[in-house]
């Protein structure tokens, strides 16, 4: 059960060998987290991962294969974690791959591909993971949106479109949660560049961060209970005006 | 407030007082005895949990089931017998306290023991094993308690202290784990009046405060002081002590004795649904500020009628709207006497942690009962309401409850929604005893609530 304060004993993450889930997980250990399957593709990294958790006091930690792209196994793979868990109070979305290639360089099989990674992969797993946590009558969901998805930019409209349409399909789904009594959160988060495997090599963008600082924001959302978190939080207001600024402007920022 | 209960089974999302941790189940109102039996048959066929709920007045999650089937019991509202010679009801659990009152005062009798709002069911009463101001002298609601229907999944039994003692006591402070209590037979307590004399004071600050409420064990049947919880310094646990006596006919006004016994009349004022946090950090210094200058310096004597006296907050409805939509906690626990300095303690980290407290109640604790799971052992008892969801208040519990675990206190079910299970065996020893009668009683663990997941108090398997 998620305590009043939003702290769960129980964790699944969609994408285990996440740098932003593991910082998120590494706080909520401190708190409550007692039992954790981490779900993912590449088993050393997942194992590297449980090992830390373990370090960190979590009695219980498995790894299970998932690949977003897998839609078929999606609703099997939630009920089993159920079971093996007891409980899901919380479930992070973490699946995600940035994508930066262009028009010219890009395959449609990569584009799906890609958008699949991102969007459709996710979002399958996602509603397989909604109606477990609504039959039970309880739990969190946290899904890593970006602040890619609030305006779609020329750089990285491939991943950009992909976060949006996640982001959409969340925020429908809040909707829905909501309606139905359900007991379920939805709590959607949209970082802005984070150091992490997924950005090295890059040239950090203005206002980049910390896996730590994001970890920071999800569980001060936890406990808040806020619907979205944008971080770091100076990229609030700009996430606001980036929404106004004219399509032609828009178009010629740098990239 | 919609006292109605829905008329069907239906998809509910269930909060308790604080609002901080609802969670959905699906809710049916018990409309006799006989219809609680067939729904607990169904609920072990269907979700395979349960749970029985009175007024929802519990502060986290203890009258909460996700996922299973909770057991309105407002229903079952019926006072079955009244002996207004011995002052002794068979009242079905359902019954609000307030309920109650309107028919035992005007015979000349009155709750022995009643928590601070009148919007409490007898069976929550008995199921949180609750206090009121007067524990120093009477102990808890359950000691009044002579008698009692549960029913479980394995039948109906009738329990008494004497006759069954294990299974009697681990349904009293049971918090709804070991059945559903369908009626009790309760003794009251002889009035000869309606009202309260009250007696009001300062306290200066907290030193000043505990020794006046220590002297009132001796001399009053009724004693609390209200704490400014962010007061500091020099007036950290400044507060308003009131002590109370039921009146005597000599006490009242002339022209009000020759009709000593009269009912409240039941009017509150309700808080409209949506509201967002008004009870803010400037709002609850001021509000403290004034409350604490509005008592008189030197002790003053008044007569009042009960409501305000023990129902003070009543005078709202949902009042605890007033904290928005994130809600708020109650963090209610005890220390014994040789540790009364974690009193301070608890005030002065509260305040270091920029924490607003809103509302403090400081209170004394007599001889505990004989209830493995009730909250009352001898010594300070403190009720801090918070604001939920705001910077540090989860850490700064976290260590409060170290505290209050260290020092051989606890902490009160019937107000939790956030302590550790870790630390539940060391505040309440005789956990394995109880959970050993609940095992019996309920064998196939049909009853569960959200608190009873969080904290483990019984095994559970979805
Ligand atoms: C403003 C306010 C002041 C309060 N002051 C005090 C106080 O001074 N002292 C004190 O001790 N408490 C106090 N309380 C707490 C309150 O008295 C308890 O939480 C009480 O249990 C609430 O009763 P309820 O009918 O609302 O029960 P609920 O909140 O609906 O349920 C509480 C628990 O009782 C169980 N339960 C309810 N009905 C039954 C039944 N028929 N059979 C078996 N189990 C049942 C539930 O399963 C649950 O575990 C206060 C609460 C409020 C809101
Ligand atoms: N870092 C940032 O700047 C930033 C900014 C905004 C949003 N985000 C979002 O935040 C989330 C976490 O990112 P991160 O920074 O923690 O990066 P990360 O460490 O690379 O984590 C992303 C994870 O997704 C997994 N993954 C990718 N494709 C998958 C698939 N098909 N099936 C299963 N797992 C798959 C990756 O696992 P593999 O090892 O198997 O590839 C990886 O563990 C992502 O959704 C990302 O888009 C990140």
């Amino acid at each position: 059960m998620n305590d009043a304060t939003g702290m769960p004993a129980s964790a699944v993450v969609l994408g285990g060998d996440s740098e932003l889930a593991a910082a998120v997980l590494a706080k909520l250990a401190k708190r409550r987290l007692e039992r954790v399957v981490l779900a993912g593709r590449n088993e050393q990294g997942l194992a590297r991962r449980c090992s830390e958790l373990s370090a960190l006091g979590v009695g219980q930690v498995n790894a299970v294969h998932f690949d977003a792209t897998d839609h078929q196994r999606h609703d099997a793979l939630a009920s089993e974690i159920a079971s093996e868990l007891g409980d899901i109070d919380l479930v992070v979305m973490a699946t995600g791959a940035l994508e930066r290639r262009g028009i010219d360089e890009l395959t449609s099989a990569e584009v799906a591909q890609s958008i699949d990674t991102n969007f459709t992969g996710p979002a399958a797993a996602l509603l397989g993971f909604a109606r477990v946590l609504r039959s039970q009558g309880h739990g969190t969901l946290v899904v890593f949106s970006s602040l890619a998805a609030v305006r779609v930019r020329r750089a990285n409209f491939v991943y950009g479109s992909a976060k949006a349409g996640l982001d959409g399909f969340c925020q429908g789904l809040q909707d829905e949660l909501e309606h139905a009594k359900s007991g379920v959160r939805l709590m959607i988060v949209r970082p802005g560049f984070v150091h992490t495997k997924m950005t090295t090599g890059m040239r950090p963008q203005p206002l980049a961060t910390e896996a730590d600082v994001v970890a920071d924001a999800v569980v001060r959302g936890l406990e808040t209970g806020a619907g979205a978190v944008v971080v770091p939080a100076a990229l609030g207001p700009l996430s606001v005006l980036m929404r106004l600024v004219p399509r032609p402007l828009w178009r010629r920022l740098p990239s | 407030m919609s006292l109605k209960p829905p008329p069907h089974r239906e998809r509910v999302l269930a909060s308790g007082f604080g609002r901080a941790s609802a969670s959905a189940a699906t809710t049916a109102a018990v409309s006799s005895p006989d219809h609680l039996d067939e729904l607990i048959a169904l609920a072990a066929t269907t979700s395979g949990r349960a749970l029985a709920r009175g007024l929802g007045r519990a502060y986290g999650d203890a009258a909460q089931c996700a996922g299973g089937l909770l057991l309105d019991c407002r229903p079952l509202d019926q006072i079955l017998e009244m002996d207004p010679a011995r002052g002794v009801v068979r009242v079905q659990a359902g019954c609000s306290l307030r309920a109650l009152l309107r028919e035992i005062v005007p015979a000349g009798w009155f709750l022995p023991v009643t928590p601070g709002t009148a919007e409490v069911t007898i069976g929550g009463a008995i199921a949180a094993d609750v206090h009121g101001k007067n524990h120093h002298r009477d102990g808890t609601f359950s000691a009044f308690v002579d008698a009692l229907v549960l029913h479980t999944p394995t039948g109906r039994r009738n329990l008494t202290a004497t006759d069954s003692p294990e299974q009697f006591f681990a349904t009293v402070a049971g918090m709804g784990l070991t059945g559903v209590i369908s009626q009790a037979t309760v003794r009251l307590a002889p009035i000869t009046t309606s009202k309260m004399v009250v007696e009001t004071r300062r306290g200066a600050d907290l030193e000043a405060t505990m020794e006046m409420l220590e002297r009132a064990d001796a001399s009053h049947h009724y004693s609390v002081a209200w704490v400014d919880g962010v007061a500091r310094g020099r007036s950290l646990g400044r507060s308003v002590i009131t002590l109370g006596e039921h009146a005597g006919v000599e006490d009242l006004a002339p022209p009000q004795r020759t009709r000593p016994l009269v009912p409240a009349r039941s009017r509150s004022l309700p808080v409209p649904p949506l509201l967002p946090r008004l009870i803010t950090a400037p709002l609850i210094s001021a509000f403290n500020e004034a409350y604490f200058r509005r008592a008189p310096r030197r002790a003053k004597r008044e007569v009042l009628d009960y409501p305000p006296y023990f129902y003070p907050l009543d005078a709202l409805s949902d009042w605890n709207r007033l904290y928005g939509r994130r809600g708020f906690l109650q963090y209610q626990y005890v220390v014994p006497d040789e540790r009364a300095d974690v009193v301070r303690l608890v005030f002065e980290r509260l305040i270091a942690a920029g924490q607003h407290p809103s509302l403090v109640v400081l209170k004394r604790f007599g001889p505990a009962g004989a209830a493995p799971l009730s909250f009352p052992r001898p010594g300070w008892t403190v009720a801090i309401d918070l604001a939920a969801g705001t910077e540090n208040l989860a850490e700064t519990l976290d260590r409060l409850d170290e505290l209050v675990a260290a020092a051989n206190g606890r902490v009160y079910f019937a107000k939790d929604g956030r302590l550790r299970p870790e630390l539940v065996a060391a505040m309440y020893p005789e956990l394995g005893r109880w959970q050993t009668t609940r095992n019996e009683l309920d064998p196939e663990g049909l009853f569960v609530s959200d608190l009873a997941r969080r904290l483990k108090l019984v095994a559970w398997e979805p």
